[in-house]
């Protein structure tokens, strides 16, 4: 290529730049551009740094329970939050969010808890889009009795309130966190599958495909390198809201005593535990919920930023 | 729109058979025998199998009978309108529906009614002053509405209304439908009518007059209607805020999306009056998102009533529905699952229907 013509690819009619900028790196710059997802990432990022760093930070083990402290430092259950600075006693040992009805230590429970809600929401994530992309792009490629039979199935599982199928589903395979996570990975299946499949329709009758099949392209190939990359933005978006819904949906499951046992500090398992104990120890189920709030608020802020800044009808506004 | 109607009615035979054979295997997957479950201990070979056999799961000798058997079985019953027996209360399915359906009913109309009483105006007036204070404000409470555990709010609001104001004239009782000891009188007994208990008429009016507000008022009991509205302000509330989130999110965006339109532009130029433009010319266009999203909404409402009606010890459907699949009564399951279903399908239906309604060109493709 001469400089010329390099001169000509990187400027356009006016003479600005036209250097080739990828989709991610304009997504990047368009994300950091709205207030609301960078909240979203920040919020985000305080959790994964409190996660991985839980057990340093964490005062107690989540699950020690003071049953055996001797008199200065004995405690009653759910003693509320004593924090030094603020004026409680320095004989007593300091529990910033008190301590729950086993006499753990509330706040490390609460710290520990993120790891259990961030698994949570890219486990059950994962699982659903690998299942639901391989669906949907079976069904969307081949069309016809395949399809209609995947689709259809699809409308089943729809049919019923996602979280009474949930239920329906861990009942089915036994309570615990794993079986809760298959379940709402199951019923957030068709989510993705749907997306998957209209990606596929949209681009399968495209020129370049055909020109593929042509070059003598095998199915494989097609579908991975030349169809599902179109997918790749749209699951982005409805898996980074997914995993909002499947935090929610996963800390339902727990409040109900379907999802997380004892001693797993779960959040959702630490409020049912307490719930009764609302009037008398409300921060016992404040905390836990604010928490599931935040971590579910930082992933749909993200979400809907990624939305928009992948949004190709806005591709001008870079 | 006939045709259109028949075709989307036919398309969702399918999805309702495999439904019901969806609701079939899932109630007979759930492990462990419900004769164990319902009789614990008096459990004995001889007595279980006497009573799976009266229960219809399996024949005299105790064996098993096939899917191939049970399954037609089933769904002749169920067209038939015979959703069976709960083992638990040993009435008919469709009896405790009537008892428990309404109130889910009051619970979540209310619920969407006040969503939408909140959330459409919300959304309206944050598209039409873009960028203002409103806007934000109304954004960041829909994002942090959307976020919010059912369960936590519920027992938050709860909190606030019946210990932390309690002796204010905003304290609001935390659960319940009624206070205790309030019983209610059908109204058409009021009215001095005598209906023969039975028959399609007395279901429907002894459905109505289980829906308290409805009852009270229709009664003109207004000590009754306060209080069944008191309950009922917790649970709606509680129930409500998420949908109320996605309808404000979704009439702002889809009001914002109208406003910026040529003929809005034409409106305004010819002179007509703001609330003309919005009213007539933006919103009713704006109205096909937002039906979406409330036909959604209702079928959200449904899994958020377990846990509300948990919240606030209501025994709606979502309740019994819960305690039956952890009791493994296999009727209550089966019938419920398929009622909410079927509920779902027809939502779509509707949803689907007002669409050709609300744009003509959607009839045609």
């Amino acid at each position: 290529m001469t400089a010329q013509d390099t001169k000509i690819a990187t400027l356009d009619a006016e003479g600005l730049s036209l250097r080739s900028v990828s989709l991610w790196n304009i997504t990047w710059r368009r994300l950091f551009r709205r207030r609301s997802a960078l909240v979203g990432m920040g919020m985000l990022g305080l959790l994964v740094l409190i996660a991985l760093t839980a057990d340093l930070v964490a005062p107690y083990s989540p699950t020690l329970s003071m049953l055996d402290a001797k008199p200065p430092q004995a405690l009653q259950r759910r003693s509320p939050p004593c924090i030094h600075l603020l004026g409680c006693p320095a004989d007593q040992p300091q529990h910033i969010l008190g301590t729950d009805g086993n006499i753990r230590d509330e706040f490390s429970r609460l710290l520990h808890g993120s790891r259990v809600s961030l698994v949570i929401g890219l486990s059950t994530v994962t699982f659903a889009i690998v299942i639901g992309t391989v669906l949907g792009a079976l069904g969307g490629y081949f069309g016809g009795w395949p399809d209609n039979l995947i689709m259809r199935t699809m409308d089943v599982v729809l049919a019923f309130p996602s979280l009474l199928l949930a239920i329906a589903i861990v009942t089915v395979l036994g309570p615990g966190l794993i079986n809760a996570l298959l379940a709402i990975g199951i019923v957030s299946i068709p989510a993705y599958a749907r997306v998957v499949r209209a990606s596929v329709l949209s681009v399968r009758e495209m020129d370049y495909v055909s020109a593929t099949r042509a070059l003598g392209g095998g199915t494989i190939q097609i579908l991975f390198r030349r169809i599902l990359p179109n997918a790749l933005t749209p699951l982005i978006v409805q898996g980074t809201l997914g995993i909002a819904t499947a935090i929610l949906d996963a800390a339902a499951l727990s409040f109900l005593g379907l999802g997380a046992q004892p001693p797993t500090p779960e959040w959702g398992k630490m409020l049912a535990d307490e719930r009764n104990q609302v009037f008398t120890a409300p921060h016992l189920v404040f905390y836990p919920g604010l928490a599931i709030m935040v971590t579910v608020l930082s992933f749909n802020l993200l979400g809907d930023g990624l939305r928009d800044a992948l949004d190709p009808r806005l591709s001008n506004v870079s | 729109m006939g045709t259109y109607i028949l075709r989307r009615l036919l398309l969702s035979i399918p999805v309702l058979i495999g439904i019901l054979f969806a609701t079939f295997a899932l109630a007979r997957w759930i492990p462990s025998d419900p004769c164990v479950a319902m009789l614990g201990e008096h459990a004995t070979e001889a007595v279980c199998n006497d009573w799976n056999f009266r229960h219809g799961l399996t024949d005299k000798q105790g064996n098993k009978l096939p899917v191939l058997v049970q399954f037609p079985r089933y769904m002749g019953d169920i067209l038939r309108g015979d959703f069976g027996r709960s083992f638990r209360f040993s009435l008919p399915i469709t009896e405790i529906l009537m008892q428990r359906l309404p109130i889910t009913v009051e619970l979540s109309f209310t619920a969407l009614f006040f969503s939408m009483l909140v959330g459409i105006p919300l959304g309206v007036i944050s598209a039409v002053r873009h960028n203002s204070s409103v806007d934000v404000l109304t954004m960041v409470w829909a994002n942090v509405g959307v976020s919010m555990p059912v369960f936590w709010l519920g027992l938050m609001l709860a909190y606030v209304f019946a210990l932390a104001l309690k002796d204010t004239p905003f304290a609001l009782p935390p659960s319940g439908r009624l206070t205790p000891g309030v019983l209610t009188t059908p109204f058409w007994e009021i009215w001095g009518l005598s209906i023969p208990s039975s028959g399609a008429l007395y279901s429907l009016l002894d459905f109505v007059s289980r829906l308290n507000i409805l009852n009270a008022v229709l009664s003109a009991d207004l000590e009754l209607l306060r209080d069944a509205v008191t309950h009922l302000i917790l649970p709606a509330a509680a129930l409500g805020t998420i949908p109320m989130a996605l309808i404000a999110r979704m009439s702002r965006s889809a009001m914002l999306e109208v406003l910026g339109q040529d003929y809005v532009r034409t409106a305004r130029a010819k002179g007509l009056r703001q609330s003309v433009v919005v009213l007539k010319h933006a919103f009713r266009n704006a109205l096909l998102p937002l039906v979406t999203v409330i036909g959604l909404s209702l079928g959200g409402l449904l899994g958020g009533a377990v846990l509300t009606e948990t919240v606030f010890n209501l025994g709606g459907v979502g309740r019994i529905l819960f305690e039956a699949i952890t009791a493994r009564d296999y009727g209550i399951v089966q019938g419920f699952t398929v009622v909410i279903a079927v509920f779902f399908v027809v939502l779509n239906l509707i949803v689907d229907v007002s669409y050709a309604y609300l744009d003509p060109r959607i009839r045609l493709t």
